[in-house]
């Protein structure tokens, strides 16, 4: 099976590139640079710099001996939370001002959920003295207050999206817009495997790093490079593309992402996209979306800002279809929950999205002798008020 | 001979197209406003399926969306008011709409449904020429009805003469580089694109849309095409006053210079 998209971004069914012909020149040139760029030794040795130098990498890959002794397995968590901003957001943006430089563009753009994209935008804006504007649904300004003020501490203009669910969708909505309107000088930095191609496939090259550190670390520590079983969370599902990416072709290594229900996929709130989506064609890409009879999405929920969210990335969207991937449901509860027992077991606040992906450790059975890779995509600094409020309801 | 193609044979200049959306601003309006535009002498109408997520539009379009499907209006209450449209309307009028909805309703059973009602052609600002190229030409072509695609301050020449190749009816001239939404005058550089353009020579006739609110920017843009389409103006127009026949007949009054009889 092929698990790389053909020349119109197409990852069989899913993928391609719907945009308004106001979007087509700059879409296009992306299209035909991406390759050249990311693959000149000049950009690769830049990139790798700024990785090790500024972001920290490689990330730790650890073995969680008090959660491998609760599930019974060796479980070992990838450490993507102890990037510089927190998250693995990072890998994507400096791959991206990168390529933005190289385009002769000033003007940076990005949406942001949880915030840590756009505090990763807004990192990297700093760092190569680039305009940034962050659109961010006003629902996600409020929940994720202290990303809010470390945009707006790096330089970055945070514009509030006040359409719809306030959400995720919406402010990828406004960033669309604003590049419509700034076609010249303005690069949009999408902040996981969504839109038009060739976003999905450059954002995975860029978070492959993650896979590529996996395979080596688990190499040195086992001896074998392929894990049993890779765990993601899935919003758009960047982490999780980077997390799967040099295991796709090997069918030996099962695939599991999770995904944000919400109150649970029956609620009517939910982001559980691939339990109760259906294809359709959203932010510019065909791929499977939460939608009504009539094919206006549907608004999302979630507690968790970063999976908030009623598409997923084509790619996925694939390898659900295919079932190279499984993906489970989880919800606030099950999530804060895992959060929970992860931060007393070894001494790590996850973010919320992460929790999701640890939160798959109690509804999959694993055997004494396998491997399990959790890829811990972030950090819970920015959710302290909610887990706050979720211990506070409890001891009440 | 088609009806957009009658048209553009009997008129030549300073055509007026409306848009608006259909279920705003009530769920009943929309055969209302398509009468009265038609009593007062528009040559084309745009009739916008609202959809959640429309990203080519600025903010009164999105809001009107918003209120029509609130208001209950989907694509099936659209083909049921619409059905005898034909008996009252003989004015060309185009569908536009976001590209999901007509997919979840199924593509083949939408284009026929509105080939059956009369309706004449389509844009959809996110069916781009290669996905309709690729997938969706053919079942177009089945029920005889025309996408109208767009052009920019951006298409090259080269693009624009492929648009004006696989045209039949008109070219929808995006007077510049933004979404949609009502503004009071345009630039030189517009005047330039628009020349650059009109020099090209086409084969299809030009209608300019997005920014088109007055008389102002109406006689500019009809200096170099064939005609404007304006949708915003005339919607913050509708949202102020819900007497249709006076709002309709004063906004196109305000765009057309009255003709000396
Ligand atoms: C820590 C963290 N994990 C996961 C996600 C979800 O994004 P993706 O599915 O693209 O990895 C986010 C998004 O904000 C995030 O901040």
């Amino acid at each position: 099976m092929n698990f790389k998209p053909d020349k119109y971004g197409y990852y069989g069914e899913f993928g391609g590139a719907f945009i308004p012909e106001l979007l087509h020149r700059n879409v296009e040139e992306l299209q035909q640079q991406y390759e050249g760029i990311i693959g000149d030794p000049a950009f690769q040795k830049e990139y790798a710099d700024l990785l090790r130098d500024y972001v920290g990498r490689p990330t730790p890959l650890y073995l969680a001996k008090r959660l491998s002794e609760k599930y019974s397995t060796n479980i070992y968590l990838k450490r993507e939370d102890l990037n510089h901003t927190g998250a693995h957001k990072i890998n994507n943006t400096i791959g991206q001002i990168l390529l933005a430089k190289r385009l002769g563009k000033t003007r940076i753009i990005a949406e942001t959920g949880a915030g840590q994209h756009g505090v990763a935008t807004a990192t990297v804006c700093a760092l190569m003295n680039l305009d940034c504007i962050v659109y961010m649904g006003e629902v996600d300004i409020k929940r994720q207050a202290p990303n809010v003020a470390r945009m707006k501490l790096l330089g970055a203009k945070v514009v509030p999206a006040t359409c719809g669910s306030k959400t995720l969708k919406d402010a990828t909505n406004e960033a669309i817009r604003d590049w419509i309107n700034n076609p010249e000088d303005t690069h949009y930095i999408i902040g996981s495997v969504v839109g038009p191609h060739p976003y999905p496939d450059m954002v995975a090259r860029f978070q492959s790093v993650i896979s590529e550190e996996i395979k080596k670390q688990l190499l040195e520590k086992t001896g074998k490079e392929n894990p049993d079983v890779v765990i993601a969370c899935v919003g758009g599902g960047s982490n999780a593309a980077g997390a799967f990416y040099h295991f796709l072709d090997s069918p030996d290594v099962k695939l599991i992402g999770t995904e944000a229900a919400g109150m649970g996929i029956d609620t009517g709130h939910t982001a559980a996209t691939l339990a109760i989506g259906t294809p359709g064609v959203i932010h510019a890409c065909k791929t499977m979306l939460m939608q009504d009879a009539y094919g206006q999405i549907t608004e999302p929920y979630s507690i968790s800002a970063g999976l908030d969210y009623p598409g997923i990335g084509p790619l996925h969207a694939h390898l659900h279809g295919t079932k190279r991937a499984s993906f489970l449901s989880i919800t606030d509860e099950e999530a804060v929950k895992a959060a929970f027992l992860l931060c007393r077991l070894e001494g790590i606040i996850p973010a919320l999205e992460s929790s999701h992906a640890l939160a798959a450790l109690e509804k999959v059975k694993f055997q004494k002798h396998e491997t399990i890779v959790v890829n811990l995509s972030g950090r819970g600094d920015k959710d302290l008020e909610t887990y706050m409020n979720k211990m506070n309801h409890e001891q009440n | 001979m088609s009806r957009i193609k009658e048209l553009f044979e009997k008129k030549k200049k300073e055509l007026v197209s409306i848009y608006f959306t259909a279920g705003f601003p009530t769920v009943d309006s929309t055969m209302q406003i398509l009468s009265a535009l038609q009593e007062n002498g528009t040559d084309i109408v745009e009739l916008g399926m609202p959809f959640s997520d429309p990203l080519a539009d600025g903010p009164v379009i999105q809001h009107s969306s918003e209120v029509a499907i609130k208001n209950g209006m989907n694509l099936d209450l659209l083909f049921e008011q619409t059905k005898e449209m034909r008996k009252s309307i003989s004015i060309p009028i185009v569908l536009m709409g976001y590209l999901n909805p007509l997919l979840q309703y199924g593509l083949d059973k939408f284009l026929k449904r509105a080939a059956e009602n009369g309706f004449d052609a389509l844009i959809i600002p996110d069916l781009p020429i290669r996905e309709y190229e690729m997938q969706y030409k053919p079942l177009f072509e089945k029920h005889g009805l025309q996408n109208i695609f767009l052009v920019t301050p951006q298409t090259n020449e080269e693009r624009v003469r492929h648009i004006d190749k696989i045209s039949n009816a008109f070219i929808y001239l995006v007077s510049s580089a933004s979404t949609t939404g009502a503004k009071d005058k345009f630039a030189t550089e517009q005047e330039n694109y628009f020349k650059r353009i009109a020099s090209y020579k086409l084969n299809n006739p030009l209608l300019t849309g997005f920014g088109i609110s007055n008389r102002q920017t109406f006689e500019q843009a009809c200096k170099y095409t064939n005609g404007a389409i304006i949708g915003s103006a005339f919607i913050k127009a509708l949202e102020k006053d819900n007497n249709i026949k006076s709002v309709v007949s004063n906004f196109i009054h305000s765009i057309v210079k009255e003709k000396v009889a």
